[in-house]
């Protein structure tokens, strides 16, 4: 039976999260917390390898108590086991130093394969699954849009700008998940219901991983955040209406040009 | 309802689940008068259908508080789907499951909750409606099996259910204690579905009569004893009005979120119509109202959980005050969205269609009075 | 320790053997980065039957261009990519690496700087140097809501990723002098282990109105005679047609191109709303385009509230001249 390690992280809705005009930070309150979307596919891509050849489901998180929640929700929806990541050691980590502990984490596992979502929407840097895939030693397949397997190899499609490679590769690789490619299922209401009352999440810390803390969390992280700031509110818009069709044509073109939409 | 984390999980994906496959639909399968099949089996998948009964029987271990959730949630975007679950969940398989022997819980529930069938009540008839001794339908015992004949109107989910709990006499001296009921298979000989009513509201609601012709049903699916039927019947409908309360909840619920939407876009005057204090104070009302609607139906749910001998008052409250609260906010909701809310343009408009049918079924509000009255009575 | 690594690293991205744009625009970057810290700019060619190309590279700004030709590079694999060009960067020690946010340099750069255990800036949108050779790498995250800059202050190479379309290349000059080195790499292919199957050409694919960067969008102002300028318009812009309620009501565009509130809700780069009068059922639908171009005859429609650039006019005066221009820009 197909063995999968399915990473998954806990995000803020990005679509829910608005800005402090003045501050220019996030405005965290009031803004749920999901499974990242990415994650979610990779998830159902497991579920999809489960239901069709049989296979042992384990999803992996990373991140404070309360992402214990989206573990539940993975068992909820079909996966068979979960594990959270959860040590003060891990803060301020980047995608090296997430990188590095996942990886500590996986290696307590038996695997044939290791999904995760292409990118996470809070930061967006689609890094984790090659970095940990180079960190394991096996090898990757990104941007994948649908796993097969067949014959002891994994098939799968891996979808770039104007094309798809089909790729085949033997246990164990890492392949990170396109959120579009795969609608995920729901949770199941009796599963939902049985991890609930009757399941314990296990909670690793980072003991776990067997890495020396200078290589976990902040201290491990090669890059560093000087500054934030928010995105530049909109300028109150421009309306023209003494431009004849000639002038016209030319500002929307010019506007076009300037900001690098053309 | 205090919210748990299971709770909470439960609320994200009835939400999920009825914004993605649920509203979608809701003004097509309205405007074709086309019963949503589809979204019932997907319900299915999930477990819904099984939600508030025992996992032995094929069910999730939920509870009646959850279930009434998950009508409410659902039929905030479609009344229709709402009550085909109610129907399927109140009326079928919880008189299977509250007063069937073990053999007809082990032959029926688990496809019943796994959504594999689905289930349909069949207790009006032309001449019994709320008055139900009226009953024409007759169940005759001839050896090992009850000999059918009649017939039933309004039937919810008739013509895509697989397991009808049917009511006929079986002594007509008796009066309401000559009743029993049946579960009938729909591939029964003799059984067929008649003509489908064309209805104001929940139009994507199968809503026909049932025809039996020398239907031969086993004497095995006899539900309880015979002369039980009224009872049972009863019983029955005290949990089916939860489950309406909570559909009607859902619809008031719905129609406010759908006129906050609005009032918050809609500008005359050179402002959004929320800035006028008509419409605040309308919604202030409607609000109101409705939480008081959500906790009596909650109240009422609980009252099932617990086994509550009063679950028969809270039910009718709770049904009588939120159908008439589902009435009252869609026809004033309407009023707020003006000409636009007269239109199939915005769901408005079918949100006041499909409220009226909850003060009528089920047990009509006056009906619902009687209930309570006679218990405050008492 | 940050001692002995020196300048700007561009990976000059191909497909069928031909360079991608993106290595142009990091070119121009990277000569502006190198030209501040007062050191050269290479670029990494890496591919089959490429060589040809490295000229063009030159033309575009880089002072050296290192290709690694071999057959094992015919395609983009990640494993033979990553010691390609790990062996170039290992042996060059790099203080600043850049590479396309491409499909291919987003699977490239992570496995690549993991291997060199050094640090990596997805996505970069805005790239700073100091003359002390410190890069100051600005990204957007939270889906675009939040900028960061971002710094690497221990490792070395600084390494990013850079979003295709947004710096600017330089004008190409045949006559610019610079060197071209072929370096042949010890390849481990023992390491290779994932293999070509097939590769697809997308198909056609369903209108994805949700997906499109750009939308030009039809209002009944439109009309069906002149949804042809519209159409022109958008193919100039690689952008794709969607519409209102109405147009889709009079049978102009089909169904999955409707914006609004019983269409599709869209959040594009840009959006022009042409002929639209801006019901709130179509605003619902768009008014979170980043930017959003109308044009309408009626100056008090509800559309110029939330436009960004609002044109009282003539769309089928207009549109026409449009296209006319933007084709000018793009030639130049």
């Amino acid at each position: 039976m197909l063995k999968i390690l399915v990473c998954i992280k806990q995000v803020p809705d990005t679509n829910e999260i608005k800005i402090d005009p003045v501050k220019g930070t996030l405005i965290r309150e009031g803004v749920p917390s999901i499974m990242n979307p990415d994650d979610k596919a990779g998830l159902e891509a497991a579920l999809r390898l489960k239901d069709k050849y049989g296979a042992n489901v384990t999803v992996i998180s990373m991140g404070p108590m309360q992402a214990q929640e989206i573990i539940r929700e993975a068992i909820a929806m079909g996966a068979d086991d979960g594990y959270l990541l959860s040590d003060f050691k891990f803060a301020g980590a980047d995608t090296l130093a997430t990188s590095t502990a996942l990886c500590g984490a996986i290696k307590n596992f038996e695997y044939d394969l290791v999904i995760m979502g292409r990118q996470a929407i809070d930061g967006d840097t689609a890094q984790v699954g090659p970095e940990t895939a180079e960190l394991l030693g096996i090898p990757q397949i990104s941007y994948a849009a649908s796993i097969d397997y067949k014959d002891g190899y994994f098939i799968v499609e891996r979808k770039v700008e104007d094309r798809i490679y089909v790729l085949k590769a033997k246990a164990p690789i890492v392949v990170t998940v396109l959120g579009e490619s795969m609608k995920p299922r729901y949770m199941n209401v009796a599963r939902l219901i049985d991890v609930y009352r009757n399941k314990q999440i296990n909670v690793w810390t980072a003991e776990k991983t067997n890495t020396p803390a200078e290589k976990l969390g902040l201290k491990g992280s090669p890059t560093q955040v000087k500054e934030s700031f928010g995105k530049q509110l909109k300028a109150a818009g421009t309306v023209m209406d003494n431009l004849d069709p000639q002038e016209a044509a030319k500002v929307i073109a010019k506007t076009l040009a300037e900001k690098h939409y053309l | 309802m205090i919210e748990t984390p299971e709770l909470k999980a439960f609320k994200t994906l009835l939400k999920d689940f009825v914004e993605n496959e649920v509203k979608p639909i809701a003004a097509e399968i309205d405007e074709e008068e086309r019963f949503p099949a589809e979204t019932i089996k997907k319900m299915a998948d999930i477990g819904l259908l099984g939600l508030p009964f025992p996992v032995q029987y094929g069910g999730c271990g939920g509870d009646n508080k959850m279930y009434s959730l998950a009508i409410s949630t659902i039929s905030k975007a479609c009344a229709t789907t709402g009550v085909a679950y109610s129907a399927h969940v109140s009326l079928c398989c919880q008189p299977i499951y509250q007063f069937g022997t073990e053999e007809q819980k082990q032959k029926y529930l688990p496809k019943l909750l796994k959504g594999e069938w689905l289930g349909a009540f069949g207790l009006t008839e032309p001449n019994a409606g709320t008055d139900a001794s009226g009953q024409q339908t007759m169940a005759v015992l001839e050896g090992d099996h009850y000999v059918v004949n009649g017939s039933k109107i309004f039937i919810t989910n008739a013509g895509y259910a697989n397991v009808y709990i049917i009511f006929a006499m079986t002594d007509k001296s008796k009066g309401v204690k000559g009743i029993s009921a049946f579960i009938l298979e729909s591939t029964t000989p003799g059984f067929t579905v008649g003509k489908k009513e064309k209805k104001l509201g929940i139009r994507g609601s199968s809503t026909c009569e049932l025809i039996f012709e020398n239907v031969k049903i086993p004497k095995e699916n006899l539900l309880g004893k015979e002369g039980q039927g009224f009872s049972i019947a009863m019983k029955t409908l005290d949990g089916g009005r939860v489950g309406i309360a909570s559909q009607a909840l859902g619809i008031a619920q719905g129609a406010i979120e759908e006129t906050v939407k609005y009032v918050k876009e809609r500008k005359q005057f050179g402002r959004p119509i929320s800035a006028f204090q008509n419409t605040q104070f309308e919604l202030a009302d409607m609000y109101a109202k409705t939480e008081a609607a959500r906790l009596l139906v909650e109240q009422a749910a609980d009252a099932k959980d617990t086994g509550d001998k009063s679950l028969s008052l809270k039910a009718a409250m709770a049904k009588l005050f939120a159908a008439e609260t589902a009435m009252n906010v869609t026809t004033r909701c309407v009023q707020l969205f003006g000409g636009y809310g007269y239109t199939r343009e915005y769901p408005i408009e079918r949100m006041m269609r499909d409220a009226k049918i909850t003060e009528i079924y089920e047990g009509t509000s006056e009906v619902q009075r009687m209930v309570i009255s006679g218990a405050v009575l008492h | 320790m940050l001692e002995g690594y020196k300048d700007v690293y561009v990976f000059a991205e191909t497909r069928d053997g031909k360079i991608q744009d993106i290595a142009f625009e990091l070119l121009g970057k990277g000569r502006e980065i190198a030209d501040i810290t007062s050191s050269k700019l290479h670029a990494i060619l890496v591919g089959y039957n490429v060589s040809k190309e490295a000229k063009k590279l030159i033309g575009y700004g880089a002072d050296e261009v290192i290709v690694v030709d071999d057959k094992c590079l015919e395609n983009y694999l990640t494993e033979q990519y990553v010691q390609a060009t790990y062996h170039i960067i290992n042996e060059r020690h790099p203080n600043i690496v850049l590479i396309g946010a491409t499909s291919i340099g987003r699977d490239l750069a992570p496995r690549l700087s993991a291997r060199l255990k050094t640090g990596l800036t997805a996505d970069c949108t805005k790239l700073e140097a100091e003359a002390s050779g410190a890069l100051f790498m600005t990204r957007p995250a939270f889906g675009g809501n939040l900028m960061a800059t971002i710094v690497s202050p221990n490792t070395r190479p600084q390494m990013s990723t850079v979003r295709p379309g947004v710096m600017q290349k330089l004008h190409y000059d045949e006559s610019r002098k610079g060197e071209v080195t072929t370096v042949k790499v010890p390849f481990d292919a023992s390491k290779f282990k994932v293999e070509v199957v097939e590769i697809k050409r997308e198909n056609k694919k369903q209108v994805k109105i949700e997906d499109a960067k750009i939308l030009v969008s039809c209002g009944r102002g439109v009309g069906k005679a002149n949804l042809h300028l519209l159409e022109d318009l958008a193919t100039e812009l690689h952008a794709t047609v969607s519409g209102s309620r109405a147009v889709v009501d009079d049978g102009i565009i089909e169904q999955a191109r409707q914006v609004g509130q019983t269409g599709k809700t869209v959040r594009p780069n840009v959006y022009f709303a042409l002929g639209i009068s801006g019901a709130i059922q179509h605003i619902a639908g768009m008014e979170n385009s980043e930017f959003i171009i109308a044009i309408n005859k009626d100056k008090f429609a509800n559309i110029f509230q939330i436009a960004d650039l609002g044109i009282v006019g003539d769309v089928k005066k207009i549109v026409p001249l449009l296209v006319e221009e933007i084709k000018k820009i793009k030639a130049q």
